[in-house]
């Protein structure tokens, strides 16, 4: 579960202080499918972020099965976001000189896994979003939709707590988009707790719960009506 | 506590490992290739220049050592201009398993005048002051090679009698300087008639050959047969000025000086090896060039860790998001540091490989072939494998460090704007 409480992110340019977050309080239970919505600017990817432990709120706190993130050194995080985590970016963020497999094997690795073993769930994990035979494929060599699926798969390898998606689909075409969010779904099904940030109406619908933002501020918290 | 921070240490160099074969196997060949150019430079600035400072006073002393001294010089206590019982010393040193040869020497000052049958009254007299050498030609050939230094001419006979070889340095046309209480002979060459005046006594000798050495001694010596020069110093005990040893290979040079000095051979001469009886400012100049070397090594070091600064730092900033996506996914900030280590020591070891090739396979071979002309030795280049080898590590060292600071300082920023690409 993840609890946000009066969550507050503000950016300094010299003298100037812009508030991004200006209060936010906010619970997410396990194995919920949360989309997080607004216009542009208004403060939904700084929100995931914060959430996510990749960012530093002003203040607030952000508390994950009990832990306070405020309390972790930064090593910690890293730990956490490890062990707990999986990430799925906007423009897929793999690494350009590791092959699809090994972008996925990577925090496996880190996880103290054996080399075996990891590959295989890396492999695994691959075939599950289709891409068994792009494996050794490096980025450059796939499309942006198999790209965001290697990214997902990267981010579901070691069956993460709470994965987190910052405009899955932004990069993409239509039927790419169309599964990814299909893949989405089978997760939330399987039980996996997701957090996406969107600004396309039709894949928040997707969602559980849709909550919308303006200013910083939530202005709408609604379960999603499929 | 201990054994979680080994487990982690492994696991972080494991994924550095990683990280850092995937980089150098996805990167340009070009970019590769210039960090590696640079850091084979950067290794032979380190090995090379200071070789080379080493190289010229090893020249000098090889030089010293083959064409003057040989392995040990006997010669005649301050107090005397001979050395006493002579003849004993030789049947000693023939005696000694040790010793290959030996050539004795009669040395005398004296001066020596051209063109004196030409010069006008008012005419300053063509003279130059010379070490008169009397020498057994085959003897002195087989210890320093002394006829293959003959520039001009021919070498000795032990017959020639009234015929010199005379050192380049004595004459204007190789040593075209004068400065006060210097002079040399001007007009003369192989064939002219000259005077040599010692111990009183003048003599008509005609130019043989001319020598050509970078060993003053050498360059500023008047060869003569041995029994010539006896006569005209008056020497009829044998007593002679040096002996020079010549020993068998492998022969310890300190254990046959050692031999001769329990037989009590010090009391009449001094009993050096080579090393021994290098002048003292080959010694002093082989003290200052170590120290300059070392401080060129140094200011190299300097350098070397400065280029891979840059490299790594900037291959670091380009590389930024990556790093921040490394880490957002949970790659621990001492793994990618790590990875950054790895490649600054691919990069100085494969720099140092190709270095310590063309060092040992092109340029040692080359300078050993066609060695620097300086005034005073013949340069080579001396990189003796060990200290090579500890300047390897040494830049090894100094790369790993460099690549880790700029390494860390990116590692360290915040790890949203690394990957946002935020200031």
């Amino acid at each position: 579960m993840i609890i946000v409480k009066n969550l507050i992110k503000s950016f300094k340019d010299g003298q100037t202080e812009t508030k991004v977050i200006k209060g936010i309080d906010l619970k997410v239970e396990n194995g919920q499918f949360i989309a997080i919505m607004g216009r542009s600017g208004a403060g939904k990817s700084t929100l995931l972020y914060q959430m996510s432990l990749l960012d530093e709120p002003t203040s607030g706190e952000i508390i994950i099965d009990g832990k306070e993130a405020h309390t972790m050194t930064q090593d910690q995080k890293t730990q956490f976001r490890l062990l707990n985590c999986g990430y799925v970016f906007q423009d897929y963020a793999l690494l350009p000189e590791l092959t699809s497999l090994e972008n996925v094997v990577l925090p496996l690795l880190m996880q103290k896994m054996d080399k075996k073993v990891a590959y295989a769930k890396a492999k695994e994990a691959l075939e599950k979003i289709k891409l068994g035979h792009r494996l050794k494929n490096i980025p450059s060599q796939l499309s942006g939709g198999e790209q965001q699926r290697v990214s997902i798969a990267r981010a579901i390898a070691n069956h993460p707590k709470i994965l987190f998606a910052d405009e899955p689909t932004a990069n993409l075409d239509n039927e790419s988009s169309k599964i990814v969010m299909k893949f989405f779904l089978q997760l939330h099904k399987e039980g996996q707790t997701i957090i996406m940030v969107t600004h396309e109406e039709q894949y928040a619908k997707m969602a559980e719960k849709v909550i919308k933002i303006d200013d910083g501020k939530i202005v709408s918290i609604h379960s999603s009506t499929n | 506590m201990e054994s979680l921070y080994i487990v982690s240490f492994f696991l972080n160099t494991k994924i550095g490992f990683f990280l850092a074969t995937r980089q150098i196997k996805k990167a340009s060949f070009w970019t590769t290739g210039l960090i590696v150019f640079v850091m084979v430079l950067t290794f032979l600035n380190l090995v090379v220049v200071s070789g080379i400072l080493v190289g010229l006073i090893e020249g000098s002393i090889a030089a010293w050592h083959n064409q003057y001294t040989s392995d040990i010089m006997i010669s005649n206590l301050d107090t005397k201009d001979y050395i006493e019982n002579s003849p004993s010393i030789i049947s000693t040193l023939k005696a000694l398993p040790e010793v290959q040869y030996i050539s004795a020497r009669y040395a005398k000052g004296g001066t020596i005048e051209a063109n004196y049958k030409t010069k006008k009254e008012t005419d300053k007299p063509n003279t130059a002051s010379a070490q008169i050498i009397g020498i057994n030609p085959m003897a002195e050939d087989q210890i320093t090679g002394l006829a293959s230094h003959v520039a001009e001419g021919e070498y000795l006979t032990p017959t020639d009698y009234d015929k010199v070889l005379i050192g380049q340095f004595l004459l204007a046309q190789y040593l075209p300087v004068e400065s006060p209480g210097f002079t040399t002979l001007k007009n003369v060459g192989v064939g002219t008639k000259i005077r040599m005046k010692v111990n009183g006594i003048t003599r008509e000798v005609v130019v043989k050959g001319i020598l050509k050495s970078k060993v003053d001694n050498v360059s500023m010596g008047l060869y003569v047969v041995d029994s010539q020069v006896r006569e005209l110093i008056g020497r009829q005990d044998n007593n002679v000025s040096q002996i020079a040893v010549k020993l068998k290979n492998g022969a310890d040079v300190a254990s046959v000086k050692n031999q001769l000095l329990l037989r009590g051979i010090d009391k009449q001469a001094k009993v050096q090896t080579y090393i021994d009886a290098q002048p003292k400012f080959l010694k002093d100049i082989i003290a200052t060039f170590a120290i300059l070397g070392n401080a060129l090594s140094s200011i190299g070091l300097v350098v070397a860790s400065i280029t891979i600064f840059i490299v790594i730092f900037i291959n670091a900033l380009t590389r930024r998001k990556f790093i921040g996506i490394l880490k957002g996914i949970g790659i621990n900030g001492k793994a990618i540091e790590m990875s950054y280590i790895f490649q600054s020591i691919f990069y100085a070891l494969l720099g140092s490989g190709i270095g310590l090739l063309v060092v040992y396979f092109a340029l040692v071979p080359l300078f050993a072939a066609y060695p620097i002309d300086f005034p005073f030795s013949d340069g080579i280049l001396v990189a003796p494998l060990v200290e090579t080898l500890i300047r390897v590590g040494l830049l090894v060292f100094a790369t790993l460090i460099a690549g880790y600071i700029p390494a860390r300082m990116i590692v360290r920023k915040n790890t949203l704007d690394s990957i946002l690409g935020r200031n």
